[in-house]
């Protein structure tokens, strides 16, 4: 087989990264770093998903993911839990650390990580368990209560900081999965924090919601991002600007630009950037 | 010319077309739908008008005299050589005095089944203290009796065509006036095992037979079954290997079972050597038969979970082996349970693999146990289709109905199992 020519027509964004030197603007580093990302680069297959990124993500703040479709914000979420792991052909280089500790060393076990690095998902996704077991799942299976009135306490302290106690606490026994789809997606966040993780990933958690649901998924996460750290990947520009401290625009599977959120929207430095916020790439 | 139509024109035009094309699409469906509802019903009622008979067996009723000469001749009880059988010809002979003449006893005597002097024996032996008295008794009929009764044999043939002399059959008609001839449930059918004797063949050793081939079968294929599709789905590695393995199973799907036979009787009699006939080999081999349908079924079911379920376990840090237990597997049981009880009625009406490891034999004793020699449902079935008595046609109808009852237990059972799992959310 011979080489496939080199591709003729590459968009404009495409060539100005590649003028730009692939460097990342803004600034990567934060007070406080909690887990930093040096040099990650992961593979699916031939398909190089993403490229060279370098960031920090600070304690108690919260870090907005954003970019355009397949722009690699989701492959990048996935790394810092290693749900990457479960894909075969996924391949990732260059060392990500939390708390100063490389969750990709042999001694690392990712069961433990993820106990430490919880997700919320885009779908919320509650297991066809009762309401009271989907909370209690995490705790069971880490071992974290040590009878039934210490699991009785964690299910109902997770589920008061979901905001969802007050709706649900007649009816525990019910099925996860009867709940409406913003009531879910809360109940999944007391599932996550029923571990009392770290680090909490947010996968677009409010794109199959409605705008009440999002609003109340959003002042969750003003209150939650008091005790963990979030990185959140998102759509939604307004919602980014709403909820984060700082933002990451990838692009073609690079870091373009990295910033406090209110420097990024209003004055971001890289054309990029700009173009992103402004509407003319989506 | 079709640019001036207009657009609705254009449309009602189609619709038109559209509307005939689904009008021929659904008669059709229609009828081939009609033609097999119609097979369908021409098979049940062949075979329950054929087999229905075979539920009633005609039966005679004999005084019979428990002689002491004839059963105690030196004041001991002799079980294994007294004449049973004569006393019922004697009995017999007393209610039809007019036989005369040892070619006309004889022919009298084909009235009566042999199973009559072993239900003489074994009465006896149950209760000692009749010895000496006389005992009015409900025997079994000979097989052409109850087969004239049941209007199977045309009396109205040629003497030299039927199996019943003119003699014979007025006899039969003399007993059914005197109300000594009478059709009662056939007990016999569940109870007997194989025999020669139609009107004594029963189909309990065959039943028994399968019975305990499935108990072997589903003990050892489900969980393996499940096992093999749980590892080759959740943990064994996607290379080169897997795909050989998936290759393989799928081809063991569509191997014709006479050839897993052979493979059992290499393995299992020849190497093994266990014995033959036996249920626990033919289990063995219905095994190795129905694996491969319950792997494909149970990988099915596992591939079918969400995979949100799965990443939701994972993400709050489950292991492999408890998202596979926790979520998985609770998920994908009722596909998995439908699989098995699907390779099992498969497993239930297999011969062919059977024959090659000796369950085809006559076996006359009902076995009791995983190694006694057996035979089994289906191979029962071809056995007595394979006799030339008139008497074994209605019972191999029978047995078929028999089978077909089990094959339909068990797919209802399936389809309750499934639902009853289902309906937990």
């Amino acid at each position: 087989m011979t080489e496939s020519p080199p591709e003729t027509r590459i968009d404009d964004a495409r060539v100005q990264v590649v003028e730009l030197g692939r460097r990342t603007v803004g600034s990567v580093q934060c007070e406080n770093p909690f887990m930093v990302a040096q040099n990650v680069n992961v593979y699916y297959g031939d398909n190089h998903a993403i490229k060279d990124v370098t960031l920090e993500i600070g304690k108690k703040q919260v870090v907005a993911l954003i970019g355009p479709s397949g722009c690699g914000k989701s492959t990048f979420l996935r790394c810092l839990n290693r749900m990457n792991d479960s894909i075969d052909i996924a391949k990732v280089t260059g060392e990500i650390t939390l708390d100063g500790q490389d969750i990709y060393s042999k001694a690392q076990d990712p069961v433990a990580l993820r106990a430490r690095v919880g997700m919320v998902f885009q779908k919320p996704n509650p297991f066809p368990k009762s309401i009271y077991d989907n909370v209690a799942y995490g705790p069971r299976i880490h071992g974290l209560a040590g009878d039934r009135a210490e699991l009785d306490n964690i299910v109902h302290s997770s589920l008061e900081r979901a905001g969802l106690l007050a709706e649900v606490k007649d009816r525990l026994d019910d099925p996860g999965t009867s709940l409406s789809g913003g009531q879910q997606q809360r109940l999944c966040i007391a599932r996550t924090i029923a571990v009392n993780p770290e680090v909490i990933l947010m996968d677009e958690p409010c794109s199959a919601l409605d705008p009440i649901a999002t609003a109340r998924i959003e002042d969750l996460m003003d209150e939650l991002c008091e005790d963990y750290a979030i990185v959140i990947v998102t759509h939604s520009m307004q919602q980014a600007a709403r909820v984060s401290k700082r933002v990451a625009y990838f692009h073609l599977g690079h870091l373009v630009e990295v910033d406090d959120t209110d420097k990024v929207f209003t004055n971001p430095q890289h054309k990029l950037t700009e173009d992103y916020i402004t509407g003319r790439i989506g | 010319m079709n640019s001036e139509l207009s657009t609705l024109q254009k449309v009602d035009a189609s619709l038109k077309r559209r509307l005939r094309k689904e009008f021929l699409f659904r008669t059709t469906g229609m009828l081939a739908t009609a033609v097999g509802v119609v097979f369908l019903a021409v098979f049940f009622a062949t075979l329950i008008g054929k087999g229905s008979s075979a539920f009633k067996q005609t039966y005679l009723l004999l005084d019979i005299e428990l002689s002491e000469e004839v059963i105690a001749p030196d004041g001991e009880m002799d079980l294994a050589y007294a004449d049973f059988d004569g006393l019922v010809r004697t009995a017999l002979r007393r209610g039809l005095p007019e036989a005369s003449g040892r070619s006309e006893r004889r022919e009298m005597n084909r009235l009566v089944s042999i199973g009559a002097g072993y239900q003489v024996r074994d009465l006896i032996t149950a209760s000692p203290e009749l010895l000496g008295t006389t005992q009015t008794l409900w025997v079994p009929a000979a097989a052409n009796v109850d087969m004239l009764i049941k209007g199977n044999i045309d009396a109205e043939l040629d003497e030299s065509l039927r199996p019943l002399s003119d003699r014979q059959i007025a006899w039969t008609e003399k007993l059914r006036i005197d109300g000594r001839l009478k059709s009662k449930f056939n007990a016999a059918l569940f109870s007997n095992g194989d025999s020669r004797e139609p009107e004594l063949a029963g189909i309990k050793g065959a039943m028994m037979g399968s019975f305990f081939m499935l108990l072997t079968t589903i003990i050892l294929s489900f969980p393996i079954g499940v096992a093999a599709a749980i590892y080759l789905e959740e943990f064994a590695p996607k290379n080169r290997w897997a795909d050989l393995v998936e290759v393989n199973i799928n081809n063991l799907a569509a191997v014709p079972s006479i050839v897993f036979g052979l493979l059992g009787l290499a393995v299992f009699i020849n190497w093994m050597a266990l014995p033959r006939s036996a249920p626990l080999v033919g289990g063995l081999v219905l095994t190795l038969l129905t694996l491969p349908v319950i792997i494909i079924a149970s990988r099915a079911a596992i591939k079918a979970v969400p995979p949100s379920i799965r990443e939701a376990a994972l993400g709050i840090g489950a292991s492999q082996m408890q998202v596979v237990f926790h979520h998985v597997l609770p998920l994908a049981m009722p596909g998995m349970l439908t699989g098995a009880i699907i390779g099992m009625s498969r497993a239930l009406g297999e011969s062919a693999p059977l024959l090659m490891i000796g369950m085809i034999a006559f076996i006359v004793d009902v076995p009791g146990g995983f190694t006694d020699p057996a035979t089994a449902l289906p191979v029962q079935i071809y056995l007595w289709a394979d006799s030339p008595e008139r008497a074994f046609a209605e019972r191999t109808s029978a047995a078929i109905i028999v089978l077909l009852a089990f094959l339909l237990l068990m797919n209802l059972a399936a389809v309750l199992l499934r639902r009853r799992m289902e309906r937990k959310w």
